[in-house]
C-alpha cells in the first residue's frame, strides 16, 4: 500500500477520503448543534450520555482525530510538493485564468479552520470530555450552559462565524473535488455533483452559523 | 547506357509486389541486432518506418527536429486517409485506387509503385486501428467513409478534421513504444547537417545539436530520410515554419538524385495573404468545396470598389457574379481538382476581378448552403473552419464570404528511389513526402497521409532488408573515420562562412526576396521566358544572401538565425533546380504548367511522345550545371487520356 | 476593422538554463491587428537584428494551432487571453494601442528553460514512452472493422485525443501538475477496446512517470481546462483517477 504515499494520486485519495469522512463527522457535528437551539436537556443528554467519556465515543473521538491528522497531513505534504512543482521562478503576470477562487485556497482555507479548530477544541473538547476522561479538576458537564457562556461573547461569535464562512469555502471546493479525486464523476454528473456539493455546503454551514447567533441573541432552548 | 535502374520486379502489376517479397533477401534476427539505421525525420513516415524497423530488431537512431517527434508536420493534415477497403460497397478495388492515384497524378507516376501503395493502404487502416486511432464511426459502430477530390467512391477514412494528428500520434505512440524498448533511440532537437558516404554507400550523418549547437557524428550501416518537402523554398506556404529541403539536398549534393522538383501542389483553399509581415499561410479543408461556390465580380469596376472597401461582397448581385468555375468546368463546378482550382482563381485575379485589399484573392461563397441546408446543417458540417477563420480574418463567414486564394502545399518532387526506395546512393532511402514516388505530377486529396505510413510501416521494413542482407559482416562504424572529419570540416567551414559574413539583412528578409521570385516565375503558372528570368534573379538572390545576410550570436550555442540561414542557403539552391527543371519539362502536367503548352481552352496539355519520364538531376558541383537523366516511365497496364473535368 | 497599433512587449529574455534571466521591454510601432501574435514576434526579431541583437527565442512551427510547438505565457493566461486557440493562432487585434504586453515562458519545474521563451518540455515524452500506447507490432492485427465500436465512445476517444501536448495545462496549473496530459491520453485509449487490454498497466505507468518527473499533485483547481487550447475536460481526470485506484486495487 506505500502507493497511498507514493504515488499522487494515492495521496491525493487519501486527501479525498480523509475529507469525505470529515464531511460526514461535520453533518453529525451540526446536527447536533441545532438541537441546543430547541432544547438544553436533549443537548446535554446527547453531550454527556451519548458521547461524554463513553468507551465508543472515545474511540470515535480517536477516529476522527485520525481522520484529521491525515487530512492535515497530507494537506500540508501536498502543498510543498505542489510548490516545489511549480518551479523556482514565479509569473510576473498575475494568473488571470477563470477559477473557482476557493479551489486556488484549499491550504488557507484549512490553516485557518485548523487555528479555529485549536480554539475550540480548547473552549468546548478540553473542558468535557479531556477533563473528564484524565480527571482534571472542574470538567464542564453542563454542556449547553457551557456553550451559552463561551458564544455570550462577541468576538468568539465573530470567529465562529467567520472559520464557518471558510468551511463554506473549503467545502464548495472539496465535496466535488474529494468525488472527482476517487474517480466519481463525468461529463453528466460533473454539474450534478457541483450543485449537490454547494447545496450540502450551505445546509451543513448555516446550521453551524445559527448557533453562536441564536445563542448570543438569546434564541436559544426554545422549548425550554 | 542509362544509369537510371528503377529495379521493378517483372510479373503483371498485380503481382509484383507478393513476387518481390517472396523473392527478396531477409536479416536473421540475430544479424538485426548487429545492424544500426539512421532515420531522419519524426513524420508519418519516420515514425512509422523508425517504429517498425525497432520493432523488426534492428537498432534504430531517429532524429527529429522539433522537441517532441509528435510535433512533425504531417500533424497537420486535415482531411483523411483513402484505402481500398471498398467497406461502403460502392464499387471500390486496389485497382481503382491505384488508377485514380495515377491519373489524378497526370500519368507522371511509376505504375507498380502506385499500384503497391493502393495494395497496402488497406493494411495501414487495420494498423492504425490496432494502435488506437480514433477514425469516424457510424452508429452501427464500424468504420466511416467520405468522398475526396479526383474519385468517384467514399473511401477517406478520417478523424473529424484532425486525421493527420491522430495518424501521426498514432505512429508517435508506436515509436513511444519502441523508445521504452531500446529498440529506438531518439533525439530530439537535432538536425541533420551532412551525409557521410565511406566506400560509395551511406554510413552516416552529421547532426547538429540545436541546444548546444555542437556537430555531433553518427554512424549506421543505412540512412532513411524522411524529412518532408520543400514547399518552403516559397517562404510563404502550408508548410511550418522549420520544414526545410535541407537533408534531402545534402543527399543531391552528396550523389542522389533529385527527380521532377518542379512539380509542386498548390492548393486552392488557403486564407489569402493580408500583409508584408505574413509568415505562412493557413488551409483551409478541401472540403469547403463540397457546399461553397467560388466567385469573383463579373465588372471591373465593381472588383475595384470592393479592393477599395466602397463595396462589400454582399452589395454585388447575383447577376453581377461571375461563379467562373462553374461556367468553365459545368461537369465538375467547383469540385475541379486542385490544380485545375487554383489556376483558374490566377487567372481571374491577374485579369483585374480578384478581391481583397490586395486583390489576389476569391470569394468561396456559402449563402446558397445556408439557404439550402440551414445555417445548423453548415455548421454542423465545417463550424470549425469557420470559427478558425474568423479567427484569422475577423470576418463571419455564415454572412459573409470567405476570401481564398491558392498557395504552396506539397512537393510530389523529391529524392529519387528505385523500387525499394533506395536513392542512388546505395545505402540511402529516402520515404514519404521526402521522395518523389508515387503521386506524379500532382497529387490527390488524402493521398499523402497514405504514401508516408505506407512508405514507413510496409514497405521500407520489407525492401530496407534486400540492402541490409549483404551488410551483416560489416562491422559497426566509428564515426572517427576520416570521412566523418572531411565531412564535419566542410559543414563547419559552411558555419563559419555564414557566421562571418556580417551584412545588414536578416534571413527572413533575403527568404521573402526568394519567396517572392519563386512565386512569381515559378509558380502557378510557368514561361520560358519567366524562368530564366527567375534564374537569373536566384543568382541575384544567392548572392545577396553569401554577402549581405546578418547572424547574431555565435555558432556553438542555440542559434535559430544560423538555423534558418543554413535552410536557406539549399532553399535558394533547390529554387535553382526548380526553375531549370520546369524550364526543361516544355509540356503542362498536374502541378507543373507551362503556359506555352495549353489547349485553346486553357488546359494543361500534356506532350506524353517527349515527357512521358522522370527528370532525375545530379549534382556536378558549385558552378556547375547539374546533368539530367531520364527514367523513362512505361506504361503497361493504363491507357493514359488527357483530362477532363468539363462533362 | 483592424488598425495599426503602438505597443510594448516586456519580454522574459535568458540566456540559458543556469542564467538568472531578466524582463525587457521592447517598444514596437505600427504593429497591424492583422497580424498574428508570433508575426508580431517575428517583427520584434526583425527590428532585433537590424540593431545587432540577439533575437528572442521561441517555440513555434505548424502555426496552424495543431502541433502543440508554440508556448508563451502572455498578460497572465497561457497562449494568450483569447480561448480555445494557441498563441499562433492568437491576433493582435485582441490589444489596444498603448498596451503593455508581459510574456513569459512556462514556468514549472517539469519544464525547465532553455533560452528565453523556449522550455524544455521532453517529459511529456517520457510519460508518453512509460505506456501512453497499445502494444501492437506493425503487421498482423485484425481487420479495422472486426471490433465495431459504439460511435459515442470513439467520439469521447476522440475528444480526449485532440491533446497536442503543449504544456499549458502544466502552465496554467498552480500545482505543476500533468494530470489532463496524462488524462487525455489514459482516457482516449481506455474508452477503445484496443487500449483496454493494457489499461491498468498504463495508468500505473504513466502517473509513476509523470509523478518521477517533478510533475505536481492535481488539486482539480480546473485552470489546465479553462487554458486547454483544444479545450479537454477535466472528466478525463477523474477517469484516470479512476482507472488508476482500480488497478492498484486489483494488485
Amino acid at each position: 500500500m506505500s502507493w497511498l504515499i507514493k504515488s499522487s494520486i494515492g495521496r491525493k485519495f487519501v486527501q479525498s477520503i480523509s475529507g469525505l469522512f470529515l464531511i460526514l463527522f461535520l453533518l453529525f457535528h451540526m446536527s447536533m448543534n441545532l438541537v441546543l437551539i430547541f432544547s438544553y436537556d436533549s443537548y446535554n443528554f446527547i453531550a454527556n450520555e451519548v458521547l461524554g467519556a463513553n468507551w465508543w465515543a472515545v474511540a470515535a473521538t480517536g477516529v476522527l482525530a485520525l481522520g484529521f491528522v491525515f487530512h492535515i497531513l497530507y494537506g500540508v505534504f501536498l502543498t510543498l510538493q505542489n510548490r516545489k512543482a511549480r518551479g523556482k521562478d514565479r509569473y510576473a503576470s498575475a494568473s488571470k485564468t477563470k477559477t473557482t477562487w476557493s479551489s486556488q485556497n484549499m491550504f488557507v482555507l484549512g490553516l485557518f479552520i485548523l487555528l479555529f479548530l485549536g480554539l475550540h477544541l480548547y473552549q468546548m473538547w478540553y473542558q468535557m470530555q479531556f477533563k473528564e476522561l484524565l480527571g482534571i479538576e472542574g470538567f464542564r458537564h453542563d454542556s449547553a450552559q457551557l456553550t451559552a457562556e463561551v458564544f455570550s461573547s462577541l468576538w468568539v461569535v465573530i470567529v465562529y462565524e467567520l472559520a464557518f464562512l471558510s468551511l463554506w469555502f473549503h467545502l464548495t471546493h472539496g465535496f466535488w473535488s474529494a468525488l472527482h479525486t476517487v474517480g466519481w464523476n463525468n461529463t453528466v454528473w460533473m454539474k450534478r455533483i457541483k450543485v449537490i456539493g454547494n447545496v450540502f455546503s450551505t445546509i451543513v454551514c448555516l446550521g453551524f452559523a445559527i448557533v453562536p447567533i441564536a445563542v448570543y441573541l438569546g434564541y436559544s432552548n426554545l422549548l425550554g | 547506357m542509362n544509369k537510371i535502374n528503377s529495379k521493378i520486379p517483372e510479373g503483371p502489376l498485380a503481382e509484383k509486389w507478393t513476387n518481390y517479397k517472396n523473392h527478396q533477401k531477409l536479416v536473421n534476427p540475430a544479424n538485426k541486432r548487429r545492424l544500426d539505421i539512421i532515420v531522419v525525420g519524426t513524420g508519418l513516415a519516420g515514425a512509422s518506418a523508425a517504429a517498425s524497423l525497432g520493432e523488426l530488431g534492428f537498432n534504430v537512431l531517429n532524429f527529429c527536429i522539433q522537441d517532441s517527434p509528435r510535433r512533425a508536420h504531417s500533424i497537420a493534415a486535415q482531411g483523411g486517409i483513402n484505402a481500398a477497403k471498398n467497406y461502403p460497397n460502392d464499387g471500390d478495388s486496389v485497382y481503382r485506387l491505384f488508377y485514380d492515384t495515377i491519373k489524378g497524378g497526370d500519368y507522371r507516376a511509376r505504375e507498380a509503385n502506385v499500384y503497391r501503395l493502393a495494395e497496402v493502404s488497406n493494411s495501414i487502416i487495420d494498423q492504425c486501428v490496432a494502435q488506437g486511432v480514433p477514425f469516424a464511426r457510424e452508429y452501427g459502430g464500424l468504420l466511416d467513409n467520405r468522398s475526396f477530390g479526383g474519385a468517384q467512391v467514399s473511401r477517406t477514412f478520417y478523424a473529424r478534421g484532425q486525421t493527420g494528428q491522430q495518424l501521426l500520434l498514432g505512429a508517435y505512440s508506436a515509436l513511444s513504444r519502441a523508445v521504452h524498448r531500446k529498440q529506438v533511440k531518439l533525439y530530439t532537437r537535432y538536425e541533420m547537417v551532412d551525409l557521410v558516404i565511406i566506400d560509395g554507400r551511406a554510413r552516416g550523418i552529421i547532426a547538429r545539436n540545436l541546444v548546444t549547437g555542437k556537430l555531433e557524428r553518427f554512424a549506421a550501416h543505412a540512412v532513411v530520410i524522411a524529412t518532408g518537402g520543400y514547399g518552403n523554398t516559397f517562404f510563404l506556404s502550408t508548410n511550418a515554419m522549420t520544414s526545410n529541403g535541407s537533408a534531402a539536398w545534402q543527399c543531391y549534393k552528396r550523389g542522389a538524385y533529385f527527380a521532377n522538383p518542379c512539380m509542386a501542389q498548390i492548393h486552392p483553399t488557403c486564407i489569402p495573404v493580408h500583409g508584408e509581415f505574413q509568415s505562412k499561410l493557413t488551409l483551409m479543408s478541401e472540403s469547403l468545396r463540397n457546399d461553397g461556390r467560388i466567385w469573383v465580380p463579373k465588372k471591373l469596376e465593381d472588383a475595384q470598389a470592393i479592393r477599395e472597401g466602397k463595396l462589400k461582397p454582399t452589395d454585388i448581385r447575383e447577376e453581377d457574379r461571375d461563379y467562373y468555375l462553374e461556367r468553365r468546368y459545368p461537369a465538375f463546378g467547383n469540385l475541379v481538382p486542385r490544380d485545375v482550382a487554383s489556376r483558374a482563381a490566377k487567372e481571374r485575379c491577374d485579369a483585374g476581378y480578384g478581391v481583397g485589399n490586395t486583390g489576389l484573392a476569391v470569394y468561396l461563397d456559402f449563402a446558397d448552403a445556408i439557404h439550402r441546408l440551414g445555417r445548423d446543417v453548415v455548421e454542423a458540417r465545417y463550424g470549425n473552419l469557420f470559427q478558425m477563420y474568423e479567427k484569422i480574418v475577423d470576418d463571419n463567414p455564415y454572412e459573409t464570404p470567405m476570401m481564398i486564394y491558392p498557395a504552396i502545399h506539397y512537393t510530389m518532387g523529391g529524392i529519387w528511389v528505385d523500387y525499394e526506395l533506395m536513392t542512388s546512393i546505395p545505402g540511402l532511402f529516402a520515404i514519404g513526402e521526402a521522395n518523389f514516388s508515387d503521386h506524379g505530377a500532382n497529387r490527390l486529396g488524402a493521398s499523402a497521409l497514405m504514401q508516408g505510413l505506407a512508405d514507413g510501416y510496409f514497405v521500407l521494413p520489407y525492401t530496407i532488408q534486400n540492402y541490409l542482407a549483404d551488410q551483416i559482416n560489416v562491422p559497426r562504424f566509428k564515426t572517427d573515420a576520416p570521412e566523418f572529419d572531411t565531412v564535419e570540416k566542410e559543414i563547419n567551414d559552411r558555419i563559419d562562412r555564414l557566421m562571418s559574413i556580417r551584412g545588414k539583412h536578416s534571413v527572413d528578409h533575403i527568404h521573402k526576396e526568394l519567396g517572392h521570385v519563386m512565386w512569381d516565375f515559378v509558380g502557378m503558372g510557368r514561361d520560358a521566358e519567366g524562368l530564366r528570368t527567375a534564374i537569373e534573379k536566384l543568382k541575384e538572390v544567392k548572392k545577396d544572401f553569401w554577402t549581405n545576410l546578418r547572424i547574431p550570436g555565435n555558432k556553438e550555442t542555440l542559434n535559430v538565425e544560423l538555423e534558418k540561414a543554413l535552410r536557406l542557403a539549399d532553399f535558394i539552391e533547390i529554387g535553382e533546380l526548380m526553375a531549370h527543371d520546369a524550364l526543361d519539362r516544355e509540356e503542362s502536367c498536374g502541378g507543373h504548367f507551362r503556359l506555352e503548352h495549353q489547349t485553346p481552352e486553357g488546359e494543361a496539355l500534356r506532350h506524353d511522345d517527349q515527357f512521358s519520364y522522370v527528370s532525375c538531376w545530379e549534382y556536378r558541383g558549385e558552378d556547375q550545371d547539374p546533368v539530367m537523366y531520364k527514367e523513362p516511365l512505361n506504361y503497361e497496364f493504363v491507357v493514359r487520356q488527357q483530362r477532363n473535368y468539363k462533362s | 476593422m483592424d488598425k495599426d497599433i503602438n505597443i510594448k512587449v516586456k519580454v522574459w529574455r535568458q540566456n540559458g538554463p543556469k542564467d538568472k534571466g531578466h524582463f525587457e521591454t521592447y517598444p514596437l510601432e505600427n504593429i497591424s491587428q492583422g497580424s498574428s501574435f508570433l508575426e508580431m514576434l517575428d517583427i520584434l526579431n526583425e527590428q532585433l537584428i537590424n540593431e545587432g541583437k540577439e533575437p528572442v527565442v521561441f517555440d513555434h512551427d505548424c502555426r496552424e494551432g495543431i502541433c502543440g510547438m508554440c508556448s508563451l505565457y502572455i498578460n497572465g493566461h497561457p497562449h494568450g487571453p483569447d480561448q480555445g486557440i494557441t498563441t499562433c493562432q492568437l491576433h493582435m487585434r485582441r490589444f489596444n494601442d498603448g498596451d503593455t504586453i508581459t510574456v513569459e515562458p512556462w514556468r514549472s519545474a517539469g519544464f525547465p528553460i532553455i533560452k528565453d521563451l523556449m522550455v524544455d518540455r521532453t517529459a511529456f515524452d517520457k510519460i508518453m514512452q512509460a505506456g501512453g500506447y497499445v502494444s501492437v507490432n506493425t503487421g498482423g492485427v485484425p481487420d479495422a472493422n472486426a471490433i465495431p465500436i459504439p460511435r459515442h465512445d470513439a467520439e469521447m476517444a476522440m475528444d480526449a485525443a485532440a491533446c497536442i501536448g503543449c504544456g499549458a495545462c502544466v502552465a496554467a496549473c498552480k500545482n505543476g501538475s500533468a494530470m489532463l496530459f496524462v488524462s487525455a491520453k489514459v482516457s482516449q485509449l481506455a474508452l477503445l477496446p484496443q487500449g483496454r487490454v493494457e489499461r491498468k498497466q498504463r495508468a500505473k505507468a504513466m502517473v509513476a512517470k509523470m509523478d518521477e518527473l517533478g510533475f505536481g499533485n492535481c488539486t482539480n483547481t480546473g485552470a489546465c481546462e479553462v487554458e486547454c487550447p483544444k479545450n479537454i475536460s477535466i472528466t478525463n481526470i477523474a477517469r484516470l483517477n479512476r482507472e488508476f485506484l482500480k488497478a492498484k486495487f486489483a494488485d
